[in-house]
């Protein structure tokens, strides 16, 4: 069953990324996909089974994406006011962060996110702690709040 | 002009203010570490407008099979800017933490 998924998703990227429809393009990509899904079906799906809270995953996180999108226009109105300011007000400083995420995919687009939010990005991380360096005192308050890690920690269903 | 071509001229031209931005922010900023979060932010936002401007501009020519195929790549190559430029960002502050580069602060510049 696996592998039967794993050779639909990437004989669809086959299609989009060649845009050939001609029976010689079509043989090569069933052939080539066969031999990508033998080789590398398990790095697509960890586990064997199937849950149904994978889809609404799914769906949970691409309600995320706009909101995100809406962060990064944010951070960015905000970055380029510090620049164009002829004085630059910024006050930099390392914050310790300590998260409660135990998935590493959650972890992943939490430091991503952080990345991508207003004046923080993530510089290290050492288990369970992240060390963000903020532009100034109000992002780093505002990360504090923790609003981010309850927002990505509602996506993967850890919020419990 | 098309209401498509006035949407997609407004969105490099939001693209190229933001990319603009990043390198005002990296000549100007004082550090390191304040260096990369002009350009991670900048670079993301720039390019993820300026593609999807590129992807709008070129259905313009008419909705055929092949110009929807070009838009989606257009797409996926935003999509993977968009996932790779935070994770570098990441990768090369790291860096500069591992090689203890000190970052930049108010107060040492006040007690100098």
């Amino acid at each position: 069953m696996r592998y039967v998924i794993v050779f639909i998703i990437l004989f669809i990227n086959w299609v989009i990324w060649s845009g050939l429809l001609d029976l010689f393009h079509l043989s090569l990509g069933v052939i080539s996909c066969l031999i990508v899904t033998f080789m590398s079906h398990d790095l697509l799906f960890k586990r064997k089974t199937f849950k149904w809270s994978d889809i609404s995953e799914a769906f949970r996180f691409f309600a995320y994406i706009p909101w995100l999108l809406y962060q990064i226009i944010l951070s960015n109105i905000h970055v380029a006011k510090i620049v164009l300011k002829p004085e630059m007000p910024i006050d930099p400083d390392i914050v310790p962060y300590q998260h409660k995420l135990k998935k590493d995919i959650s972890i992943t687009t939490f430091a991503n996110s952080i990345i991508l939010t207003p004046g923080t990005i993530t510089a290290l991380i050492v288990d369970d702690k992240f060390y963000v360096h903020c532009l100034d005192k109000k992002v780093a308050e505002d990360l504090l709040t923790g609003e981010m890690e309850q927002r990505v920690a509602k996506v993967f269903g850890e919020d419990k | 002009m098309s209401i498509l071509e006035i949407i997609s001229i407004i969105l490099i031209l939001g693209g190229l203010f933001f990319f603009f931005t990043a390198t005002v922010g990296l000549i100007r900023m004082p550090d390191y570490y304040c260096r990369m979060q002009a350009t991670g932010k900048g670079d993301t936002l720039g390019a993820v407008l300026c593609l999807s401007g590129l992807a709008l501009y070129n259905l313009d020519s008419g909705l055929s099979f092949a110009n929807i195929i070009v838009s989606i790549k257009i797409m996926f190559i935003a999509i993977f800017i968009f996932i790779a430029n935070p994770t570098a960002t990441h990768a090369i502050s790291k860096a500069g933490i591992d090689c203890e580069v000190k970052p930049w602060t108010k107060k040492k510049e006040v007690q100098s």
